[in-house]
């Protein structure tokens, strides 16, 4: 095995057990794309196309409220705008790559994905395919995310609602948080960013509660880690 | 639009913020400042899908009683901290969950 495939198959496991939810997840969308009314291969077309589960369930949401083509491009780029972030902390380890090499990431770049491969990169600096890590963990959650929508198309409710699987979601950004909740720093951060997207999420139009809330933290942690350096000096 | 257009200028915007920074940033924009606050993203964005898909019910309001989300996060969050492992921290959460509203 040469290096670009063990690197890439090294990002498919690390990203494997982040991988639970999206069964789920991926089942719901479909069975709710088509109780909407949406044919199977527009479900489908959906998922090839935006592959991100939060703006595809956001979608049918507002498309089923019958909100406006303008509401549903305004809110779909407010629930991605964190994915901005996510290109902000990657870009540094991306930054040498080509073009084509830069589309085919972003593509793939989907929170689990940035999750692992944020850690690989940090430990890896100097490999300079270690891209092919994001890409193993994009595929992953990417082939599993189309056959678990076409399951949910195809086969309905094989999922008893009463087992409450959605839970699942918040569980796995939880589980990709357990190092931080050991600094301070990062506990005050994840208490304010929490409660102001619990608290904001009927308020913030445009359901950007996740930015508003992420921008809010990100600043505090500015002005935090600037305040507790000056404590140590 | 057609929904099919509308599809498209979707998947439009979700790709174009995944791939502007990528392609905008340099290496050489980068210092220890940026970077450490940069380190603090995970903690700034995943906390505003964990809360309210946790306190917040159905018809999106908050839920602070008899809400089995909450226990189960505890004791998801504790193994997680012990553990570090994240199957056993999503595991446990919803073990919990399942014996909180089936056997409780």
């Amino acid at each position: 095995m040469n290096n670009k495939t063990k690197i890439f198959f090294k990002g498919v496991k690390d990203s494997s057990s982040l991988m639970i939810p999206v069964v789920p997840f991926g089942i719901i969308f479909g069975v709710f794309a088509i109780d909407l009314g949406l044919t199977p291969l527009t479900a489908i077309a959906m998922s090839v196309i935006i592959f991100g589960g939060a703006s595809q369930i956001i979608f049918l949401q507002l498309f089923s409220a019958g909100a406006s083509s303008l509401v549903i491009l305004s809110s779909v780029g407010a629930v991605n705008s964190r994915h901005l972030l996510y290109g902000a902390v990657l870009s540094e380890h991306l930054s040498d790559l080509n073009l084509t090499w830069k589309i085919i990431v972003s593509y793939f770049l989907v929170d689990q994905a940035f999750a692992v491969s944020n850690d690989y990169f940090k430990k890896n600096k100097k490999d300079k395919d270690k891209h092919f890590h994001l890409l193993g963990g994009g595929l992953n959650c990417w082939t599993i995310w189309q056959v678990t929508t076409i399951i949910g198309i195809y086969l309905g409710s094989i999922i008893p609602e009463k087992l409450g699987l959605s839970f699942a979601i918040p569980l796995t950004f939880l589980a990709l948080l357990v190092n931080d909740f050991r600094k301070l720093i990062n506990v005050i951060i994840i208490i304010i960013s929490g409660s102001i997207a619990t608290l904001g999420y009927q308020v913030i139009p445009f359901k950007a509660y996740v930015i508003v809330a992420a921008t809010v933290s990100l600043f505090a942690a500015f002005i935090l880690t600037k305040f507790m350096k000056k404590n140590h000096e | 639009m057609s929904n099919f257009a509308l599809i498209i200028y979707c998947g439009l915007i979700t790709f174009l913020t995944r791939f502007s920074m990528i392609a905008i940033l340099k290496k050489e924009m980068f210092n220890d400042k940026i970077r450490e606050v940069l380190s603090y993203v995970p903690s700034a964005i995943f906390p505003a899908i964990i809360f309210p898909a946790i306190f917040l019910d159905g018809s999106s309001s908050l839920q602070l009683e008899d809400n089995p989300k909450i226990l189960a996060t505890i004791i998801a969050m504790c193994i997680g901290i012990l553990s570090r492992n994240i199957l056993a921290t999503i595991f446990s959460g919803l073990i919990s969950y399942w014996v909180i509203i089936f056997i409780f």
